[in-house]
């Protein structure tokens, strides 16, 4: 591809995608939409994964099967 | 982008590493414009523009404490916004993007030259469309927005040759598309 091809395919994508307007700005405030991520992730972090709840039940599960292990359980907390 | 920089405790951007949430809300009310300027240009979609200027905010509240305040504010905030830009555009096909009618409805500097076929602009806009994001950014960036090849190189993180060599593979593979459904430029 010579200078002037990649002239002619320039000029081809700047009249194809036109150069946005220097002051484009968003249509509303996203402050709101900021504050509602923001706290749509704290909760999420203060959920407990369901695999912990898995995890949890079949400590309990077998702990009630087993109770000769509950000492031994709480020597290794 | 104003960068609003100052290394003195208890600057607002020292305020904003320490999770002072005051200071976030300031640093977005001053660099929520620049930020939206630049996605727009990246994605060239008004609704997903938005999206990723909130997805873009909450990346930089995420990462607040690993920012060092003795740099600017505004080259680091563009920099998460060209990755969330990026993340974007590598999840569309190419089908349902970029298409003329997009780009017409832009608001943009001018609305091109209308004595381009609509056709040879449609088909144009299908080969951008299919090039890979990372070639498709350098060169609407340096390209179609004549971004400086500095600023390109610091938000896509490489260097100034690294962004001509794109923005070379771009136009190179453009031409070939257009050649293959039947346009010669």
């Amino acid at each position: 591809m010579n200078a002037d091809d990649e002239n002619r395919i320039k000029q081809l994508l700047k009249q194809t995608l036109p150069p946005v307007e220097r002051n484009a700005e968003p249509e509303r405030d996203l402050w709101p939409a900021v504050l509602r991520r923001l706290d749509a992730d704290t909760a999420q972090r203060h959920t407990v994964p369901w695999f912990d709840w898995a995890l949890l039940g079949g400590l309990a599960v077998f702990v009630i099967s087993f109770p000769a292990t509950i000492p031994v359980f709480l020597y290794y907390l | 982008m104003a960068d609003g920089s100052s290394s003195v405790p208890g600057s607002l951007l020292h305020r904003f590493r320490d999770g002072d949430l005051d200071a976030f809300e300031a640093l977005f009310r001053e660099h929520q414009r620049p930020v939206y300027g630049w996605i727009l240009r990246m994605v060239r979609n008004t609704a997903a523009a938005e999206d990723l200027t909130v997805e873009t905010f909450w990346r930089i509240h995420r990462a607040h404490d690993r920012f060092q305040p003795e740099y600017p504010f505004g080259p680091w905030a563009r920099r998460i916004a060209t990755r969330a830009a990026l993340d974007w555009l590598r999840a569309q096909r190419p089908e349902v993007e970029l298409t003329a009618e997009m780009a017409g409805a832009l608001p943009s500097e001018s609305r091109g030259n209308p004595s381009i076929a609509a056709e040879i602009r449609s088909k144009t806009a299908l080969a951008f469309a299919r090039l890979p994001s990372s070639l498709r950014a350098a060169a609407v960036l340096a390209v179609v927005e004549e971004q400086p090849h500095k600023e390109v190189a610091a938000a896509l993180g490489i260097t100034v040759g690294a962004v001509k060599l794109r923005v070379f593979r771009a136009l190179r593979l453009l031409r070939k598309d257009l050649v293959r459904q039947g346009i010669t430029p």
